[in-house]
């Protein structure tokens, strides 16, 4: 059982090897290399190969599903109806907010956390991370004991200012950055630690005061993880769900996003749920080609 | 000696058969076959049923298993809607049970159930905080701008009655929140976070003193129906049927009454 198998198996893979060499010419020497049996660089083991085209289809027949039952013919009269429009600007515009927010707040928690030296700084680190693995869910129960109207700082603000949070945009805002920030300040503090500290006391030595040392000096030199850690926050902003419909409620035009609208569409209008769906696709394809065109790249090089 | 051993293979193949309504092929056993019928009611059966029958159909359940040993009822609850869908999207399930008639269609339509039977109506009625913050008297209060109201989602049956009681009474409210089922919206009532919701008599009663009611007048009052089946793609049909019969007999009229639930 176990001898013959990785023989059988490799003939496929070789196959799949030749239609992909012919794609970009198979070269002399890779064909002597493989008849030598020492082709490491191009093909992989089907032990590996195998489970990792699994992995390859898993993930990608849900999106195509998406694409080949999307009712193409009806989408603009059924995206039009669907109130799409208005989730989809909320959801931008909340899930853009909570980035910003994020970023004022998050990088100098991320610089906080990367280079000072409090006691205790393990434990925050671990205890404002914690959202990360946190369910959005449980987030939304926590938001709606902190700043519920009944919650331990919500009903100071219903009582002095009669301001009540749950049920509004700003709830929607609140729950993203609760939700997305740690993506943010892990990657921040991430770039924070591996880069190198010796420009920073460069600078620092030819007179620079600390405040200008980070925005001339620390800052350019982690804008790209800045701008991957901020593209990511926003991504996860903008596909919260759990915290928001438990702190937000659901209310079209007011708090209720892009995702509880596909939620609730799949129980009414299938086929706008697809739509809506196929929308949020297109976006976050966009965010990823923006990552890789903008940053990645960017980051190797400069 | 092996004659008997396949004798009782048999015999315990048609026990498990006659799950499949395939009893008939144990036609030759005669009488053992019918004393083993009436015991066959075991195994494992899933009852989807809406948010509002929380309560009362956990106390069935846990009846229904006191009077068949060996059966387990499990139990799912939502709205009746997303229900539906699951359902209709292949949810393993033997058992539906909704607060609409409508969501029930749904399924009927899909082919995924038979000839549902309605076994409880129930109305609407306004729930406050014990503290009353929004000062709700009535339905009149909901319409006014300071009172943050919940509701059901228009498709969820408690969204769908409640406007029909607004359209009854001439009414426009606008809530703060469309909760996914009854009991998400009685959830932000009894924590505080809104002034008022529009849920039924039976979830009022449930929530014990952790709510308020405020009666709605008969005359604007609006009520749904509760209809159960059977789900054809069901793995232990003569238990599903024998769960819903329950719902349907004298015993289970007498917990949803307590319950607060009307009689058909």
């Amino acid at each position: 059982m176990t001898a013959p198998a990785p023989g059988r198996e490799d003939r496929p893979e070789a196959r799949r090897d030749r239609g992909r060499g012919s794609a970009t010419t198979l070269t002399a020497r890779d064909r002597a290399r493989r008849a030598a049996g020492g082709d490491t660089t191009r093909s992989a083991p089907a032990p590996l190969l195998v489970p990792a085209l699994l992995a390859v289809a898993f993930l990608l027949v849900p999106l195509l599903g998406l694409l080949l039952r999307a009712p193409w013919s009806d989408a603009w009269p059924i995206l039009h109806g669907s109130r799409a429009g208005e989730a989809l600007r909320l959801s931008l515009w909340t899930s853009t907010l909570a980035t910003a927010i994020a970023l004022v707040v998050g990088v100098p928690l991320a610089w906080v956390l990367a280079r000072s030296s409090v006691p205790g700084l393990r434990l925050l680190r671990a205890l404002v991370t914690l959202p990360l693995v946190l369910p959005p869910v449980v987030g939304g129960v926590a938001l709606l004991m902190a700043f519920g109207r009944t919650g331990i700082l919500g009903r100071y603000l219903d009582a002095w200012f009669g301001i009540t949070l749950p049920f509004t945009s700003a709830a929607v805002v609140m729950a993203e950055t609760f939700v997305a920030m740690p993506f943010l300040v892990v990657t921040v503090e991430g770039a924070l630690r591996a880069a190198d500290r010796g420009y920073e006391d460069a600078a620092a030595t030819l007179g620079a005061r600390r405040m200008t040392v980070f925005r001339r000096v620390t800052l350019p030199m982690v804008a790209p993880s800045l701008a991957a850690g901020a593209v990511l926050c926003w991504a996860r902003a903008l596909g919260e769900f759990g915290a928001t419909i438990t702190f937000a409620g659901s209310f079209p035009g007011r708090t209720q996003t892009m995702p509880i609208a596909v939620y609730y569409a799949l129980e009414t209008d299938p086929d706008a749920a697809i739509l809506l769906g196929l929308v949020l696709l297109l976006v976050s394809v966009a965010v990823l080609v923006t990552l890789r065109e903008r940053w990645v790249r960017g980051g190797v090089t400069s | 000696m092996r004659r008997v051993v396949t004798f009782l293979l048999v015999a315990v193949a048609g026990v498990g058969l006659a799950g499949c309504g395939s009893d008939d092929r144990g036609a030759g056993t005669g009488p053992s076959a019918d004393a083993t019928a009436r015991s066959s009611l075991t195994g494992d059966i899933t009852v989807l049923a809406a948010a509002s029958l929380t309560e009362s159909f956990t106390t069935l359940a846990q009846q229904f298993e006191a009077a068949h040993p060996g059966v387990r009822v499990t139990l799912s609850f939502g709205g009746s809607s997303a229900l539906a869908t699951q359902i209709t999207s292949g949810a393993p399930a033997d058992v539906f049970a909704s607060a609409s008639v409508k969501n029930m269609d749904t399924v009927v339509a899909a082919g995924d159930a038979k000839d549902p039977k309605t076994f409880a109506e129930n109305v609407m009625e306004i729930a406050v905080p014990p503290s009353n913050p929004g000062g709700v008297t009535g339905l009149d209060s909901l319409a006014s701008a300071g009172v943050k109201t919940a509701l059901c989602q228009p498709q969820v049956p408690c969204g769908s009655t409640a406007a029909k009681v607004f359209t009854n009474a001439g009414l426009t409210v606008t809530p703060v929140t469309l909760e996914p089922d009854v009991r998400s919206v009685l959830g932000k009532v009894t924590l505080g976070e809104v002034d008022a919701g529009v849920v039924y008599v039976t979830d009022v009663r449930a929530a014990g003193g952790k709510v308020t009611g405020i009666e709605i007048p008969t005359d604007v009052n609006a009520s749904t129906s509760y209809p159960i089946a059977a789900l054809s793609k069901s793995a232990n049909a003569p238990l599903a049927a024998a769960f819903v019969d329950y719902v349907l007999s004298a015993d289970g009229a007498k917990v949803l009454t307590a319950a607060g639930f009307r009689q058909p």
